[in-house]
This record gives C-alpha cells, structure tokens and sequence, in this order.
C-alpha cells in the first residue's frame, strides 16, 4: 500500500486491547511464546486448560480472546470445547455434583438418579443452577461400585443412593452452605 | 520424478494406478462409481459418512474408498451383497435420523442424500429412534441454517475454511449431540460468516439455504397489498445459467426465454443488471483513472461482490482504502430505477417493486445495508431471488421455459454491452474495465477487446497489461484464498499491483452461491462446470454489437440527463457508498 490514507479503518488494535483484558497475563504470554510454532492450533487445548484453570471455565469472553490473540478461528476453539467433557463453558457452582455413569452404577439405576437431580436443580450436565449453588456433571466409574449407584458431592461419595435420597442430601448443602460438609461415606482421593 | 505405479485389482479387473490414488479414484478409472456423500473432489477428505465402503480381501472390516489409498496387489470389490447391505444399512442409520419431509423439502429431486438412498435402494425405513430436534437458524439476511438436517458430512465445515478462508463453522459437541455451525452455535448473524452462500452450494442436503424471498415476490405479483410497478433486472450470470433448471445443455445462454418467463410472470418492466455493469465501469475505471493518477491509494479493488465486501469489513477492515466506492451493479441499477426511472416515468418511487434476480445469497443482505438505503429508509432493492429460486417460481407458475419465444429487455435500463455479461465470471470485470480504460487512457476508440490473461478459472490470476505506454499490474482473484493471497502481497509490498478484481465465490458469479445446483455427475465447485457457464458468457458477449460499456448509448444519455459527470456530485450520491470494519472481526 504505496500512499495510505490518514484514518485507519483498522480495528484490531481496539479489538487486541479488549481481548487482552479478558485474560491474565500468564496466559497471554503463553499464546504469544507459542505463537510461532509449527502447529500453532494445536496448543489450543493447552490454552484452553489453563484459562479453565484460571477462571473455572472458558467463558465467551475468554474463548473469544484467545481466538483473536491465538489467531485460531472462534468456531473451531468453541468447537474444541464443546467436545472435551473437561471443559465447562459454565462457572462451575458452590457444589459440584457428579452422577456415576460406570457400568454397575448404571446398571443399578444411576440415570434414575440423574433424572432426579435435573428435576430437583432443573439443570443439565454441564450446567450449574442460577444461584450459583450446584452444578451438574457424570463421571466414568469411580471405583466404589460396591456401593453403587452412587453419587459424589465435591469430594464426598454417597452410595448407595435411592431417587428420594437426593432431595435429603441436597438439603444437607443447602441448609448449611458455610458449614463443613457432612462427613463422607467414603471419601475418595 | 513420477510416481510409483501401484498394480491392484478392482472388482476383478486388474489396473495400474500411481502411487497415493485412493481406491475410490481408482475405482473411476474403470468407469465404477461408488456411492459417497462427505467426500467432495476438490476439498479435503473426511471420510466421515461411510457410504462409500468396499470389501477389501484379507480384512474382516469394510473400508472406506475415499480415504484408502491403493496398495500393491490390493483385492478390491466395489460390489457385493454384503457391501451393498452395509451401505444401504449406512444410509438407513442417517435417514433415521434426518426428518421425513422430502416432498416438502427445497432440495426434492436434487438431494444427494435422497438421490443415494434411493440408488442403495433403501426402500422402507425400519427404525423409529430418537431423533436430533434444533431449531432453525434464520438470523442472517441470506443463509438459513437447519441443523435437523445436517447429515454431519463436513463439506460446509471444509468449503468455508479451505476454499474461502473464512473457517466460520465446526463441529460442536460430540457424538450423538454434534451440531455444526458457528462459534458457540450462535446466531449466523452474530458470526463471522460473509454469506457467500458456498455452504448452500456444498451441502448435499437442506442443512444450509438461503433465505427465501419468493414470498415476498409472490406477494407483489398478486398486487394483494396495493399494485405497485413491478421491476425485475437478471445479473449477468443467470443467462448462462437458469437454462440448466430446464434441461438446456450445460453452458447454453437463455437470455430471451429469460425475459419472456418474468414477462410472464407479471412484472411491467424487465431490466437487465447488465446496465449497471456498465455504468459501474464507468464509474470504477474513472476511480482507477484518478488513483492512477496519483489522486488517492493503489491498488483499486474492485467492490461489485457483496461477499468480498462483507469480508473484507470483517477480515481485513484496513484494506477498505483501497476499495472503489462504487455500489455493486445490483444496486447502481436498483437505485436508477427509483430515480431516474420513477422520475421519467412520473412514478412515486414508494410505488416501485424492484426485484433483483442473482446468483448470489451474499446480495439479499446487500439488499439491506443500512448505508445503502434511500432517504426515507426505503430499499432500492425490495426482493433478491437466487437463481434456484427464480427457476422453482417459473415452474411453480407453469412457465414451459424451454419452449418460451425470445423477449427483450427493455428500455433504457435494459441495454448493455457485452462487457456487461461477463461480470458474471472471473476475470470479468478486469476484461470489462480494460476494455474502457485501454480507450480513456490512449485515446483510440478500436482498442484491445480480448484479454486472455485474465480468462481462466485459476484462483489467482495475474498479468501486466500495456495501454498507452502504461504498464498495468492487474490481479483477479476467485474464492477468498486467493484473495487472501493477493492482500498479503499488497500488504508486504511484495506486488506492485494497480487494480485487483475481487470476487468472493471460485469462478465468480457463474459459481455463486445462489446458482443451479449441478447435475448428478457434476460437482458443486468442478472448475469443468465454470468453464462451460463462462463460455456462455463469453459468446454472448462475442456477439454483441456493443462491446465496451462507455459505448453503451443508454449509458450516456443517462450521464447527460441525470447523472452528469462521472464520480461527479450525483454520481457519489446515488452510485458510491462506503464501508466500516465489522465485527465479530474474522480471523485470517
Ligand atoms: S460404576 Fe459407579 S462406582 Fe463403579
Ligand atoms: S464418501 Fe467416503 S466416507 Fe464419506
């Protein structure tokens, strides 16, 4: 472009200064050290965890910021997420609750369960309800199929666990939000 | 160094194939055509539907030909009752779960999903399962996004990132719940998508189409809300290609049956956006001459593709400098229509219907750019109709187009030169411009007609002309890749070049978005079918008197009656408009 003209049509300066103040630091100078790679969309999923572990979960905003300052297609970053059950795109809730999909659990009614608890929260797996309180998730086997179907609340195991108990163990948390959890069944890791 | 060639055996017959030819390809050789869906010819594999499997000896699993890669002594068997089984169990499983609506489907009698269940022969539907349930997305102004039917083959996903570098759409999800669309399944509307329409043109089933005006023309042609003057004007590149919806051999100019069919129809005054073409030659090469004489930036980009527009707002806003300011021909000749025309024939322009028919989804939101509205907010295009739906209206009402007598156009908007005609292929607008410039700038009225350096369906095409002592560096680029090319070499500096013809689709207009879709044996994007619909156009401007757009006399009067000079005061008020960065701002 020979003779450019004197106002700039430009937006990406504004567009870059919005994006870095979505994102900590640490993150932005992990994009930008690793812009120059061979396959530089393939530390996507590297971005992508560590502004999950920063925030909790990959919010628009941030998805957005990284497709711009990684220079990666939006679609194919939200696309990323949406594919990885890692990520959440949702903060996640006071209480993370996670329905056991392993095969005695399911066996044993697990989806009964699960049923239950969108019912109870009116959620879906992923989501977490608008008070902020309880988000929704199911895992693969959590090794404690002899109490199966089970549960887990944050940390703490429940099993075996029938449709009517959930409503009783999501009072415990409801009632008590400050208070220490109740003392696990069993307690994992 | 040549390839290897590699010796198997299809079907029993043995062959001799280079090194890396996929069976499927192989199997072509010998004149065997293996069902497939996904794969597409010129994008990249997926290998994502199966219908394409083949038995191969030696393995208990079937193989997918398009993605296989031959081996030495490979033993294949295109045919069997096993594999036809398998396939036509394949097709069951994506039937089952797509909706049973193809009698009321745009897509009846040209669904590559339809056409390949019926060729598998899959004649009852076993299963009742659960089915994936969306909501249709209609936000954008031109491409409407249906997921229920999407069929998961990626070809939308491949032709938006790798022929037009927009890479708009993904996969989201997994498994049962994948849904392709935009970043974070929002509205088109809200994403990056420049509504170029190839997604339309890829999709083997209704998953993308555009969005319908035919309701909104139909409307008008009842006079069921008030009779109002009804305009229609055909771009350039409908005559090269609507013959195609009524069996006339690919390639065949219909311009006159054309006329006679919106004759037909009802509209009162038939057009031809032709006329704009060559008033945007006028006032684009006087922009080229101007620039080129140092009165402000080179290169010139050309600005008659609304997808390029919309690209170049949201991918590279700094280039808009270096845009030509000129409306596209669509909208230069709507606009005169509610002037010019409305003012000699004393008609409120309120009571003017103008109906643009295009090769183009990316036009009905031109249609509604704000900043190119009338005074009063009205549009000067009311209706943009797709060549698919032109032609399904034409049915629809009865019209026997095959055996339609020839029309005319008519006067004055509907005159034009045969530099107008082929704006409706790559390279076209370069050979129209040149056509005038070459005369401007040497002052010989018998200048060069011909310029073959920009003919072809190449991509990117690049020559240096010399007019008059001059040497011109000229560039035309077809599908945003290419594009993308050309603004990185302007960027650098690394080329020099004077005036670039910018057009979003891959062969311009003759392969929009809003074109036929190809007979069976065809693909959407084969450059076969370019060639054949440019020649169209290039034979019926090589037999038109008019050659050149300054010589069009309807265009001079205009310029003595109404408009004045060239790039002159009302020229910029009614023929120019301009542009902003967009957001969201696409990634390169
Ligand atoms: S299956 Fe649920 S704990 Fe093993
Ligand atoms: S055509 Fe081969 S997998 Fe789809």
């Amino acid at each position: 472009m020979s003779h450019c003209c004197q106002v700039s049509t430009d937006n990406w300066e504004d567009v870059k200064a919005k994006c870095l103040t979505a994102l900590p630091e640490d993150i932005v100078n992990y994009i930008d050290d690793h812009k120059g790679d061979e396959h530089a969309e393939s530390n996507l999923i590297a971005i992508l965890h560590r502004v999950q572990r920063h925030f909790g979960y990959l919010g628009q905003e941030q998805m957005n910021a990284v497709a711009q300052l990684a220079q990666i297609p939006l679609a194919k970053v939200t696309g990323v997420a949406t594919f990885y059950h890692l990520f959440r795109l949702q903060p996640r809730g006071k209480h993370v609750i996670s329905v056991c999909m392993g095969t005695a659990c399911y066996v044993k009614g697990a989806e009964k369960l699960s049923q239950r608890l969108m019912d109870e929260l009116g959620i879906h797996y992923g989501e977490t309800t608008k008070d902020g309180m309880f988000s929704l998730d199911n895992s693969r086997c959590l090794g404690t199929c002899g109490l199966a179907p089970v549960i887990m609340v944050d940390d703490q195991v429940y099993g075996p666990v029938t449709p009517s108990e959930i409503t009783i163990i999501l009072e415990k948390y409801i009632k008590q939000p400050r208070a220490a959890a109740p003392k696990a069944a069993l307690a994992v890791q | 160094m040549t390839e290897p060639m590699i010796k198997l055996t299809i079907d029993g017959e043995l062959l001799e194939v280079p090194a890396g030819t996929t069976v499927m390809k192989a199997a072509e050789k010998l004149g065997i055509n293996i069902p497939r869906l996904c794969y597409h010819p010129d994008l990249s594999l997926e290998g994502a539907c199966r219908v394409c499997v083949v038995q191969v000896e030696g393995f208990n699993h079937f193989i997918a030909s398009c993605s296989q890669q031959v081996w030495e002594g490979m033993m294949v068997q295109t045919n069997s009752p096993q594999i036809r089984q398998a396939r036509r169990d394949i097709l069951e499983l994506l039937l089952d779960n797509h909706p049973k609506d193809c009698q009321t489907c745009e897509r009846d009698g040209n669904c590559e999903l339809q056409r390949q269940a019926y060729r598998l022969g899959v004649r009852e539907r076993l299963f009742e399962g659960k089915r994936k349930q969306y909501p249709q997305d209609e936000s954008s102004k031109s491409v409407v996004r249906n997921p229920e039917k999407c069929i998961l083959c990626g070809r939308c996903i491949r032709v938006c990132a790798e022929v037009q570098g927009v890479q708009n759409l993904s996969q989201h999800g997994r498994g049962f719940n994948t849904v392709v669309g935009p970043a974070n399944l929002g509205p088109m509307d809200e994403s990056a998508c420049i509504q170029c329409g190839q997604c339309v043109a890829v999709c083997p089933t209704a998953a993308f189409l555009e969005k319908d005006h035919t309701e909104r023309v139909w409307e008008a042609l009842s006079g069921a809300a008030g009779k109002k003057h009804l305009v229609v004007h055909t771009a350039p590149a409908i005559r090269a290609t609507i013959g195609e919806s009524f069996g006339f051999p690919l390639g065949t100019p219909v311009t006159g049956q054309l006329v006679t069919a919106l004759r037909r129809l009802g509209f009162d005054a038939i057009f031809d956006t032709n006329f704009g073409a060559d008033l945007t030659v006028i006032e684009e090469g006087n922009e080229f001459l101007k620039r080129l004489n140092g009165e402000g930036p080179l290169p010139l980009l050309t600005s008659c593709s609304p997808g390029w527009i919309n690209f170049m707002e949201k991918f590279y806003p700094e280039m808009i400098p270096l845009a030509s300011t000129c409306k596209s021909p669509m909208q230069m000749t709507s606009t005169l229509i509610k002037t010019y025309y409305a003012e000699r024939k004393g008609i409120d322009p309120k009571d003017i219907f103008v109906v643009a028919i295009m090769p183009c989804v990316a036009k009905k939101y031109e249609a509604a750019r704000p900043e190119q509205l009338l005074s009063q907010g009205e549009t000067v295009t009311d209706a943009v109709l797709t060549t698919r739906e032109l032609a399904w209206m034409i049915k629809s009402y009865g019209i026997d187009f095959a055996n339609l007598p020839e029309g005319e156009y008519d006067r004055p908007l509907g005159v034009s030169s045969g530099a107008g005609d082929i704006f409706g292929t790559t390279g076209g607008v370069m050979e129209a411009a040149l056509r005038t410039v070459a005369v401007k700038l040497t002052g010989e009225e018998l200048g060069p007609l011909v310029f073959e350096a920009v003919r072809g369906i190449v991509g990117l095409k690049e020559a240096t002309v010399s007019i008059g002592g001059q040497e011109i560096n000229v560039a035309v680029c077809d599908g945003l890749t290419h594009a993308k090319k050309a603004l990185a070499y302007i960027k650098s500096g690394e080329k020099n070049y004077h005036l670039v013809e910018m057009m979003a689709c891959p062969g311009g207009c003759i392969m929009g978005g809003g074109q036929p879709y190809p007979p069976f044996e065809m693909d959407v994007l084969d450059p076969e079918l370019a060639k054949l619909r440019a020649k169209a156009l290039y034979s019926v401007d090589a037999h038109k008197q008019l050659r050149r757009s300054h010589e069009n006399p309807a265009i001079t009067k205009l310029y003595e009656e109404y408009i004045g000079e060239p790039n002159g005061e009302k020229a910029h008020e009614l023929l120019h408009t301009h542009y902003q960065a967009r957001m969201p701002r696409g990634i390169r």
